[in-house]
């Protein structure tokens, strides 16, 4: 029986490494199936979905694990994204190496996750929504109006020549060929960013499992009880503030790099709520669903703006509604859908899916069980 | 006998209104004393201020030796007093196991860790069956065995508990203090917070009755019982 049992558990092994070593090689060839398969542009939209897959994950563990209701996410994605572009670019003359801004990108956000966190920490929900909100409007609104009396951040222009992520003399800016294949910039970005993407979801995996994760669970569940089993609900409170902010950080400044350029418009109250759509949509607190979550939302409508205008051509003869119209309407309705159909996201992690599963009746039997139990 | 806890003219107010004006008791190492009185006689508010939940306006605090005072809620937990909250403040939608595991959470003893876990499921076997399960999906006995649970878990010299019996039938009830007897059995000193001053008089030592934020009576358990004040008032006889 054990032998068996050991067995299939070696087998079960060997095949979760097949599929860890399928997954790594579709994830390598993927720009350049798409690029031969659905056209030239697609790698760059990957590169985004990648980015968005950082925030969303980011804003995860605030939302996600320790129950923070955060409207204002994007200003961590801003902090790190102006952090990259002040020192990287001609601005102020400054060219700094990389891997000394993006840390620098992420450390920022995490400060300025702690100073939104410490005056909200007596708040929850609809309050907390409220002061995040406001939190990430103040920080747009700096960036916008930061050109005078001194300029800093060059105000509504924003900031322009970026330096590309370089290592040593290798920039990512430019075209490299290896082996005959011609890697563009689009590529290169891809790489990195699915490099930064599977640490981050490393980190996140991590932090699920660990005291501080189940530490978070807690207080999302019952901040008093949390208090009451030694939690320093403040400290962690805190942490989780700081350690969401930092991814944003992360992803702020690859974006900075990748584009070259950055303003204040990239960061309204918009992209908040596109990357809680996200986190929501695919499954709170649950790794799998935010992923899926950010993929879907960063793809459908792109795959709508190249696909709504030929249908309606093949349907009607003539383009009826201008696909980027529609795209915001079909997004409403997929929302609506989703919440009616699946309330706890597409792939719920596992409690919620069992939460929403056992309904009253199931519970008023078990009830009347325990009682009869307790009488014999 | 060595006091565990010693309070000494504790004050606490909500904002404007004083919940409790000023009280003092004591309970010993290992001893199960019930503090008991009608809604709004301040037994919650009192409970809240021995956890660090609530700041008292005046007063000592004097736990195991020591001056409470400055220690935060969460401190007090690893200084051996755990509580149960009122409504018993599970984690719904944590599993049993993980509830338990926090109460664990000011320890880093893995293996014994585990051995107390083992023993609450002994206490408990009904939470054993459901160690996998929701534990917002529990009746509210179940839940309650959580909390206690739980609160065991972080191996507590002090086990404050807030209405045990609250909102649960009459069985369940019977059952959650044949536990509380258990655990007192066990060394563990209780306080035990309840409106139902009859069981709760029946498994405590000493009793203290709260009138309007004050100490009104305080005596053995068996003179409580039998005193005709606390029937007429409490007992309903």
């Amino acid at each position: 029986m054990r032998n068996v049992l050991n067995h299939l558990l070696r087998h079960e092994r060997r095949n979760a490494w097949a599929a860890f070593l399928l997954a790594g090689i579709v994830l390598l060839v993927l720009p350049f199936a798409t690029d031969a398969l659905l056209g030239r542009g697609w790698v760059r939209i990957m590169d985004f979905a990648l980015l968005y897959m950082m925030l969303a994950l980011g804003l995860n563990i605030v939302v996600g694990y320790a129950g923070l209701l955060d409207l204002g996410y994007v200003a961590f994605f801003a902090v790190g994204a102006y952090t990259y572009a002040l020192f990287g670019s001609p601005q102020f003359g400054l060219h700094w190496p990389f891997w000394a801004v993006l840390p620098m990108g992420a450390l920022f956000a995490c400060i300025f996750g702690v100073l939104l966190g410490a005056p909200t920490l007596r708040l929850r929900g609809d309050y907390l929504a409220i002061v995040t909100l406001g939190f990430g409007e103040i920080i747009r609104i700096f960036l916008n109006n930061l050109n005078a009396p001194v300029n800093i951040t060059n105000g509504p222009q924003g900031i322009s020549q970026i330096d590309p992520v370089r290592f040593g003399s290798f920039s990512l800016g430019s075209s490299h060929s290896l082996a005959g294949i011609v890697f563009s910039p689009v590529h290169l970005y891809y790489y990195l960013f699915l490099l930064f993407t599977l640490l981050v979801i490393f980190v996140s995996m991590r932090l699920e499992k660990s005291r501080i994760g189940r530490a978070w669970m807690a207080i999302r569940e019952d901040e008093v009880a949390a208090e009451a089993m030694g939690i320093n609900t403040r400290n962690i409170k805190l942490l989780a503030f700081a350690m969401g902010a930092s991814f944003g950080g992360i992803s702020g400044g690859l974006f900075a790099g990748f584009q070259g350029f950055v303003s204040p418009e990239s960061f309204s109250l918009m992209e908040s709520i596109m990357i809680l759509c996200m986190v929501v949509l695919g499954g709170m607190g649950n790794i799998g669903g935010v992923i899926l979550g950010s993929v879907l939302l960063v793809l459908l409508p792109e795959a709508l703006r190249n696909g709504a205008g030929p249908v309606q051509q093949a349907l009607f003869g003539k383009v009826v509604v201008d696909p980027e119209a529609l795209r915001m309407l079909l997004f409403g309705v997929a929302l609506i859908a989703v919440m009616v159909l699946r309330p706890a996201g597409l792939w719920p992690s596992a409690q919620r899916r069992r939460e929403l599963v056992v309904d009253d009746a199931a519970i008023a039997e078990q009830e009347q069980e325990t009682v009869y139990d307790a009488a014999k | 006998m060595s006091q565990l806890l010693e309070v000494r003219g504790l004050k606490v107010a909500y904002g404007g209104i004083k919940a409790v004006k000023g009280i003092d008791f004591d309970i010993a190492a290992g001893e199960l004393v019930a503090l008991i009185g009608s809604n709004g006689a301040g037994k919650t508010t009192t409970l809240k201020a021995l956890a660090g939940l609530l700041h008292p306006t005046a007063g000592r605090l004097h736990y195991d030796g020591k001056s409470l005072h400055s220690v935060a809620a969460h401190q007090r937990v690893y200084r051996g007093m755990a509580l149960v909250p009122e409504g018993r403040g599970i984690f719904a939608r944590l599993s049993v196991e993980e509830n338990l595991q926090m109460g664990a959470y000011c320890r880093n003893d893995k293996a014994e860790i585990d051995q107390d876990m083992q023993r609450i499921y002994q206490l408990f076997p009904r939470l054993a069956e459901r160690r996998m399960q929701l534990a917002g999906t529990l009746s509210g006995g179940e839940q309650q065995m959580v909390a206690m649970g739980r609160a065991m878990m972080s191996r507590p010299k002090l086990l404050m508990l807030d209405e045990p019996s609250m909102g649960l039938a009459p069985m369940m009830v019977e059952k959650i203090f044949e536990t509380i007897r258990d655990i007192s059995a066990q060394g563990v000193a209780i306080l035990l917070v309840e409106q139902n001053a009859r069981l709760a008089l029946e498994v405590a030592q000493r009793g203290y009755v709260l009138e309007g934020g004050v100490v009104g009576l305080s005596d053995s358990a068996a003179n409580l019982l039998g005193s005709d004040d606390v029937r007429r008032a409490y007992l309903g006889a």
